[in-house]
């Protein structure tokens, strides 16, 4: 058992290894640009890091209990289109809760597809994410839409407004992301995450309901992607239809990096938080140095291999995998 | 037989392998002849499976020698042992199945002319003669997903026969096969002993070693009991040797009157998985079942835990015909299953030892929305002291507990539903003898507290010990039930081999 | 023996169920439009599925060795940004159409070795290839945009972008360049050992490693190969547009990945062959091909797309159920 202490404390090592590079990384961007360890700054990049923020803690959800939701980012593209929309036709609030309908009936195909008939989740979101693309332009007969008067609504607070100094933003993520944690940790239905996500068989032959338990994964990742959705729509004021294209890579890369992994049976919403958090200080910092926007998506593409590959090393107790 | 050399074609001398706690091999020596079949027996736990594995190079003996020959032999891995002609034939298949059987048996060593292209001629050929000698009737381009598992299981032998070998070992081969297949593989293993090849053949089957063996040679808790010739011996004086200790295993005596019937099965059919099975427990009885891999044993716990549908017959808990609809309904209705395989069935090896434990009723450990902490620790400690399970805290994720241990976690998780009828799947496979005395004397308090337990083993000791009552299987079928105090060693051993009471002498 | 051939026919048929589907929608677009059935419409339709076409030939050799590659769309990119670009610099000025060899060359060489270090972090890392070529659909993205700096390449040499549209004889060159490419993988693939060797790694990779198949050096191959089709994709498709984009490929992986499982291929590896996966690409053809012609708005095309996706693997699963002595889970 002496080995497995070892490889236990290399795990954490490995960990706290990407948590002390991710501090000198800042360290560094506060060093050698003016603005970053700017309050402002550093609420802004909170601020803007809310969106995948607020999807990736919902993503979590489901890749612990073993599965991939790639049809997020399109989810996230008619959700904004929906709610902008009918903002001006009905209302704000029964577009907020026609949107929320809408948003869980997809994700409950997606839970009767993987978690009722058991297809794989990686090629069930995929097809959803192109279907769910074409609902939105259906729906929005490839137009942008906007909000007509966008300082004269409440709605538009969610995205733009603050409280007590914390943009709204920030308090719907943080408080979204305390409740899913607390959820998943310290609840029943938390804990049957964990199991069918560890070990979809031994869950089933203790009595779990693994069909519920994946088919309300996949209702929680929608309704985060209508919060989200609310957040998006609000800040901007409008939605192009294709405005969610790409985010399930952000929110995967996101839960890569907070340590989660991909297999299912761990991981937390919080280390999602944190690896959210450390893309946004990326893309930020690298920004204030004067890289142009792109440059974080080759720093992203080596912060991803290098935490993974970290963290796989420390466990099997070798650098390099042994195979031939 | 044929003609037998002077030179034996194997010969094991002195192995002794040794793994973390336990010595599985004491000294073995195993003298294999070419042009003969040598039957290997054991119980299991015996050494046969390692002594083989040491032979073709999947393990490296600790002390002890192995000769070819004549020569003295290393062999460093399965590809060196198969290089040097001896070829192990496992019990699980290693075949890819999209891939054809001429590719199978050459996998890693494909004929090929230039640019890398495949010389199918040669391969197609080379492959249809081997296939030829084994009897088989289907063409080396099949596709080996589109075969039965006997020939699947001859194709595995058509790929140790691609270098000339000197000695092949058959690990259970008839486990999976039915009576006309079997036929086809004695011929096979007849054929390679005709032409000279040094044949060992590991199993239980008493019927099949008297009918194909020449010679057989006995292990016992890793150590060499002795080699008979076939012909001038008998199944008792096999058993003898293979049991060996002394009779009177601390029989257990009941203490407790069973009390009424808990379960009752009538008839109960699941396919070809099992047929017509019926048997009753009583609270405050165990009652045993024994049988060989495969015998159904597992499948009518599986059937009685709602995994599985049964095709026919009826089941009664306390006398209600009651029809289980999944594993959900099974653990309301009272029903507790410690599965056999504790790491992929039992365990979420991730989780920590309590979480494991509280896995099945988490749903009623709640105050409010919130799992209570207390009622948790509660359990696992009130579990943890009667099991004495040894784990440094709570925390311990449950992979990092030895096997008793894990197996303990285990038990402990379905005693904590308070069941009414408890299964229990090999209590304790791959543990060490001291956790194995802790939860047998564990399952014989179970009783005497009431509760109804079934006990499915592949150790005969272990059943023995356990049970008031002992059901023999065999293919899917009841061979024999045995009351309290009727059964014996012998006559189980007959009964699992699938020989029924009315041909006993 | 006329049963006999029937059978081999239907069981051909239940095992490749794409080829089915493929005659289905081909006979109902033909009855459904009178501009489908048409030779140039059919060639009209190789040449459109072309650019997905090659790189699913490479895709189905990865995600039989139960790999996948996430990056192939952005390799595209970087392919046709190379290609376009490098026929321009001053040093190749007066090559005249020579031009374009050193572009090629730098094209497919940028493809094939990005490939090869995916197959090597995979290989020595141990890291899933999903992650890696996540990482990498990213990260090589990042470098189009780099080299690019945003910008969009237009090629200058109209002998290039003429040979997007040209033909050899009767058939569209891009046409011949699939097609040929599809039986040379197919006999990579069936009749190579390399090729037998992919279904070893992915079926049972244990086997294959006790067989002495070096996996490591296996799988590298096969990555290498996807991404040379990605840069050829790449360099054919700057050919047709005449120019090059930095967001050219975008979600060309979603599209190259569902062919490939519509023509059979199992995501966990060991089984599929080529000629499904041009099923699957032909099927994605010709219903865009025909859904177009019949002016279907784009935005239905990709809702069905999605639906028929899900409903092959529905299908599958029913055709793969183990009956009523599997395990209830």
């Amino acid at each position: 058992m002496a080995s497995a202490r070892l490889k236990g404390m290399g795990s954490i090592l490995a960990r706290q290894g990407i948590l002390i590079a991710f501090a000198l990384f800042l360290l560094g961007f506060a060093a050698f640009s003016d603005n970053f360890s700017d309050i402002d700054n550093l609420t802004q990049v909170i601020r803007q890091s809310a969106i995948i923020g607020v999807i990736a803690i919902g993503v979590t959800v489901v890749v612990i209990s073993g599965n991939l939701d790639l049809s997020v980012g399109s989810m996230l593209s008619f959700a904004t289109v929906m709610v902008v929309d009918l903002h001006d036709k009905i209302g704000p609030v029964p577009a907020i809760a026609i949107m929320l309908v809408a948003v869980l009936a997809l994700g409950s195909i997606n839970g009767f597809l993987v978690g009722v008939l058991r297809l794989n989740s990686l090629i069930v979101t995929l097809g959803m994410l192109s279907a769910i693309q074409g609902l939105t332009l259906i729906y929005s007969g490839g137009q942008n839409v906007d909000i007509a008067d966008q300082e004269g609504t409440w709605f538009s607070l969610i995205g733009r407004g603050s409280f007590i100094g914390i943009a709204l933003p920030i308090w719907i993520f943080g408080s979204l992301a305390i409740f899913l944690h607390v959820v998943m940790s310290s609840t029943a239905f938390g804990r049957r995450v964990y199991a069918v996500g560890g070990n979809p068989t031994a869950s089933v032959f203790s009595g779990i309901r693994r069909t519920h338990v994946v088919f309300a994964s996949y209702m929680i990742s929608a309704f985060c992607v209508g919060i989200a959705a609310l957040i998006l729509g609000a800040r901007v004021g409008g939605s192009q239809n294709n405005v969610g294209q790409g985010y399930e890579l952000q929110v995967l890369a996101g839960v890569i990096l907070g340590g989660t992994s991909l297999l299912g049976g761990s991981g937390t919403v919080l280390k999602t938080v944190i690896g959210v958090l450390i893309l946004g200080f990326i893309q930020n910092g690298l920004l204030l140095l004067g890289f142009a926007y792109y440059v974080q998506w080759l720093v992203t593409w080596v912060v991803i291999i290098l935490a993974v590959w970290l963290d796989i090393a420390a466990k099997r107790g070798r650098l390099l995998s042994p195979i031939a | 037989m044929t003609e037998t050399n002077q030179t034996p074609a194997l010969r094991l001398e002195g192995i002794v392998k040794t793994f973390p706690g336990v010595r599985a091999l004491d000294g073995v020596d195993l003298e294999v002849r070419a042009g003969e079949v040598h039957a290997l027996l054991g119980e299991n736990g015996a050494g046969k499976s390692t002594l083989m594995k040491v032979l073709a190079g999947m393990h490296q003996p600790n002390e002890g020698r192995i000769f070819l020959e004549g020569r003295e032999v290393q062999m460093a891995n399965p590809m060196d042992a198969k290089a040097q002609g001896v070829v192990l034939i496992h019990q699980e298949l290693s075949l890819c199945d999209g891939l054809s059987v001429a590719e199978n048996v050459y996998l890693g060593e494909l004929p090929y002319s230039r640019w890398g292209f495949v010389d199918w001629s040669t391969l197609h050929a080379k492959t249809n003669e081997i296939l030829k000698k084994l009897n088989c009737n289907f063409d080396a381009r099949t596709r080996v997903s589109d075969l039965s598992i006997a020939r699947q299981q001859m194709v595995e032998i058509a790929r140790a026969l691609t270098v000339d070998a000197k000695v092949v070992v058959f690990d259970e081969p008839t486990a999976s096969l039915t009576d006309a297949e079997k036929v086809v593989l004695f011929d096979v293993i007849r054929d390679l002993r005709d032409r000279g090849a040094g044949i060992v053949y590991i199993s239980h089957r008493m019927d099949e070693i008297f009918a194909l063996s020449d010679r057989l040679s006995v292990l016992r808790d890793g150590s060499y009991r002795g080699t008979k010739v076939t012909a001038e011996t008998n199944e008792d004086e096999v058993t003898q040797m293979m049991i060996g200790r002394s009779l009177t295993h601390e029989k257990n005596v009941s203490t407790v009157e069973p009390g009424a019937i808990a379960l009752e099965v009538r008839g109960l059919s699941c396919g070809k998985l099992f047929k017509d099975v019926s048997f009753e427990v009583r609270r405050g009885e165990v009652v045993g079942f024994y049988g060989l891999v495969g015998a159904g044993r597992t499948k009518i716990a599986e059937t009685l835990f709602g995994l599985r549908r049964p095709s026919g017959g009826t089941i009664l808990l306390d006398g209600e015909e009651v029809s289980i609809s999944g594993p959900v309904d099974a653990i309301s209705r009272g029903i507790s299953l410690v599965p056999e395989s504790r790491k992929e069935q039992g365990l979420v090896l991730g989780m920590s030892c309590r979480d494991n434990m509280t896995l099945p009723q988490i749903g009623d450990l709640t105050t409010g929305p919130f799992v209570s902490n207390g009622a948790e620790i509660s359990i696992y400690d009130q579990y943890r002291d009667r099991l004495d399970i040894r784990s440094p805290s709570w925390r311990q994720a449950v992979g990092n507990l030895s096997g008793g241990n894990q197996q303990k976690i285990v038990i402990g998780k379905w005693l904590a539903m308070k069941p009414q009828v408890l299964i229990v799947d090999e209590p304790t496979r791959g543990i060490d003898v001291g956790a194995k005395g802790e939860i047998h004397k564990l399952i014989r308090d179970l009783a005497s507290q009431g509760y109804a337990v079934i006990v499915i083993s592949s150790e005969m000791p272990e059943v023995l010990h356990v049970s008031d009552r002992v059901i023999a299987m065999y293919s899917g079928e009841i061979i024999r039930s045995f009351g309290v105090g009727e059964v014996t060693e012998d006559s189980l051993i007959q009964a699992i081999s699938g020989i029924r009471p009315e041909k006993a002498a | 023996m006329a049963t006999l051939k029937q059978n081999k026919a239907l069981r051909w048929l239940t095992e490749n169920p794409i080829w089915g589907f493929c005659a289905l929608i081909f006979v109902f677009f033909s009855l459904s439009n009178e501009f489908f059935f048409d030779v140039n419409n059919f060639q009209n339709i190789l040449v459109q599925t072309s650019t997905i076409g090659l790189i699913a030939l490479g895709m189905t050799l990865v995600m039989i060795n139960g790999n996948i590659d996430l990056s192939v769309g952005a390799v595209v990119a970087l392919a046709a940004s190379l290609m376009v670009d490098l026929q321009s610099w001053s040093a190749f000025e007066n090559w005249g159409n020579w031009q374009m060899l050193p572009a090629l060359i730098v094209a497919l060489a940028a493809g094939t070795a990005l490939g090869a270090l995916n197959g090597i972090i995979v290989w020595k890392t141990g890291v899933d290839a999903f992650i890696v070529t996540l990482g990498a659909m990213l990260g090589v993205r990042g470098l189009v945009f780099v080299y690019t700096e945003e910008q969009s390449f237009f090629a200058m040499n109209f002998t290039f972008s003429d040979l997007g549209m040209s033909s050899i004889g009767p058939m569209p060159a891009l046409a011949i360049l699939f097609l040929v490419a599809t039986v040379l993988v197919h006999i990579l693939l069936s009749r190579t050992v390399h090729g037998r060797n992919t279904y070893a790694v992915g079926g049972n990779r244990e086997a294959a490693v006790n067989a002495g198949i070096r996996v490591g050096p296996h799988m590298v191959v096969n990555f290498m190969i996807v991404g040379f089709f990605a840069a050829l994709a790449g360099v054919t498709l700057s050919s047709q547009m005449g120019a090059s984009t930095p967001n050219l490929g975008r979600e060309y992986e979603l599209w190259v990945i569902t062919a490939v499982v519509l023509g059979g291929t199992k995501l966990a590896g060991g089984a599929g062959n080529i000629i499904g996966t041009f099923g699957g690409v032909l099927a994605i053809g010709i219903l865009r091909n025909g859904m177009n012609l019949m002016q279907v708005p784009a935005f239905y095309v990709l809702v069905i797309m999605g639906s028929i996706l899900i409903a092959v693997l529905i299908l599958d699963k029913q055709l793969t159920r183990k009956g009523v002595e599997a395990l209830r889970t």
